[in-house]
């Protein structure tokens, strides 16, 4: 009972980590960036929420009416104003910059925010559980996090297979000279796609603000996970990406039931047995032409 | 030769490189409304680029290229399609991760009042009705062509850009496909096709203009030029 008690927590821990992933996944497929400062953004996000819940006391899930519209149009500005310059034939250059761009995040973060350990506080929904039996509890905010993960990347998936939108950017992923022939103007397609990535950002950012602490420095490591989740999940799959995050949280609650301190590494772990088992990934869908 | 009033395409003095390589120099040449006009010339000749160039995918002066009266030279792809040019582009570039379907729908983006619907281009190539749910690019090739045009006609065009329909395909393939273009022209439409076979360019235009290393080195119609001068324009000998 308590290995099923730490795997269906790993289970919805894992919905954090496909939060966090989703962009990065996205954004891949989409127009083949690999963004550094990804993690650093989902910590400007927790910050923005901190700075509404401080500045307005609404209830942190409140405050995504703002944060996520808010991130979502510095993700079209960012890719409209930067990143669409440096992307090409050459993969260095977006690399560097979004490199950069991590520093800069972190260290405008420090000097608005200090270095200090922040939470997000989201009253009785920290603690809240359902009962299951005598020995699970299913805390109901781990729960939601889970089902926003399930919502947003079945949303997703939906946008990307039925809408005109989605079309678009399978093509202009597949090829962007011709999808010009077709009228799509990429650098739009481009900057609508980190918009939704950064969105989601905004979402995975202010969970994981009320489920840790965090501070400026901790974005490399979100951008660590999120990583090794699309890459478990295979590059280009979306509900790969969210079984990455799965696998991702559970190998971490086994590894926390060893260990106190073995549950950073068996994520770890479990990542290079895939990687090693599988090179390209679980569901990969991209391939190289 | 002046253009006139009629011309739907007209480009003066068109330049195009690749970095440091010079490919096209200077290319005076129209297109009137209606007309089906042939380029051909030898492999490398610049055929290829030309399309490039009027479709905004290579960069080039603002009035270089004009369209129905229009300087477009400064335009990019994406705005040029919308007002009516479509390339069916050399090698097809089928959307591999979309549906045959999808490869039409692609085709209807920037789409604009006309004719041209997924059930006008089904009637056209019936094949692509029945494979409508398979990846573009795992048609035959000819399929495949079938398909590229018909995602090309999606955005009804006012001129249809063709780049070597008959690469790589069978004879009887090349036969079927060229078979549709009266179709096409009935419709109005104004068409140029690059070809490298020059019967079949010949057979199709109203008006032929032979392009060598970057350079026209012939134009005029089909019946007008003889077999030596073509052979001359093509291979430079
Ligand atoms: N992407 C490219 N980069 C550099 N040179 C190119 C490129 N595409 C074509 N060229 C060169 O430009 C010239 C014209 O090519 P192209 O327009 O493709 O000829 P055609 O279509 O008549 O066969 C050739 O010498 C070719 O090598
Ligand atoms: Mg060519």
């Amino acid at each position: 009972m308590e290995w099923l008690d730490a795997i269906i927590q790993g289970i919805l821990l894992g919905g954090l980590y496909a939060l966090f992933a989703t962009g990065l996944s996205l954004i891949f497929g989409v127009m083949r960036l690999v963004n550094i400062a990804h993690g650093d953004l989902i910590v400007l996000a927790a910050f923005l929420g901190l700075a509404m819940v401080n500045g307005t006391g609404v209830h942190p899930l409140l405050s995504l009416i703002v944060t996520v519209p808010v991130m979502a149009a510095i993700g079209y500005a960012l890719q409209r104003g930067i990143l669409n310059l440096t992307l090409g034939r050459d993969i260095l250059p977006p690399l560097l910059v979004t490199f950069g761009l991590s520093i800069i995040i972190q260290n405008v973060l420090l000097e608005v925010f200090s270095a200090d350990t922040q939470r997000l506080k989201a009253g009785a929904l920290e603690t809240a559980s359902i009962a299951i039996g005598d020995q699970i509890a299913i805390g109901w905010f781990p729960l939601i996090v889970f089902l926003a993960a399930l919502g947003v990347i079945a949303g997703l998936q939906l946008m990307l297979f039925r809408t005109r939108l989605g079309m678009a950017f399978r093509a202009t992923s597949d090829d962007h000279r011709t999808a010009g022939l077709m009228g799509i103007d990429n650098r739009h397609v481009f900057a609508l796609a980190m918009a939704l990535a950064l969105g989601v950002v905004a979402l995975a950012g202010t969970f994981m603000a009320i489920r840790t602490n965090f501070s400026p420095a901790i974005g490399p490591a979100r951008l660590l996970y999120a990583f090794e989740a699309v890459i478990i999940g295979g590059l280009g799959s979306l509900w790969g990406t969210l079984a990455g995050g799965v696998i991702l949280g559970v190998a971490q609650a086994i590894g926390a039931k060893f260990h106190p301190g073995g549950q950073i590494l068996a994520g770890h772990v479990a990542f290079l047995i895939v990687l090693v088992l599988r090179p390209n990934g679980l569901f990969p869908r991209t391939r190289d032409r | 030769m002046s253009a006139g009033p009629e011309a739907v395409l007209e480009t003066q003095g068109l330049t195009a490189s690749y970095g440091d390589f010079q490919a096209l120099f200077g290319i005076d040449l129209h297109v009137r409304r209606g007309e089906t006009v042939a380029i051909i010339g030898a492999n490398g000749a610049g055929k290829s680029t030309f399309l490039r160039s009027v479709v905004g995918q290579l960069p080039s002066a603002r009035e270089q290229v004009s369209f129905e009266g229009e300087p477009i030279g400064h335009l990019p792809a994406h705005e040029i399609v919308r007002r009516g040019i479509a390339l069916v582009p050399e090698g097809r570039l089928l959307f591999p991760s979309l549906s045959v379907e999808e490869n039409l729908r692609m085709g209807a983006y920037g789409r604009r009042a006309g004719p041209w619907g997924i059930g006008r281009v089904h009637e056209l190539f019936p094949v692509l009705a029945e494979r409508r749910a398979t990846p573009g690019t795992a048609l035959s090739g000819g399929e495949q062509q079938m398909c590229a045009i018909g995602r090309a006609l999606m955005s009804n065009p006012v001129l249809l850009l063709c780049d070597e329909l008959s690469l790589g395909l069978a004879p009887v393939i090349i036969r079927q496909i060229y078979a549709v273009l009266p179709t096409i022209v009935a419709e109005g439409t104004t068409v140029v096709v690059v070809e490298q076979d020059i019967n079949q360019a010949l057979a199709v235009a109203d008006r032929v203009y032979c392009f060598q290393e970057g350079r026209v080195s012939l134009q005029g119609r089909p019946e007008d030029v003889s077999r030596e001068d073509v052979t001359r324009a093509y291979f430079g000998v």
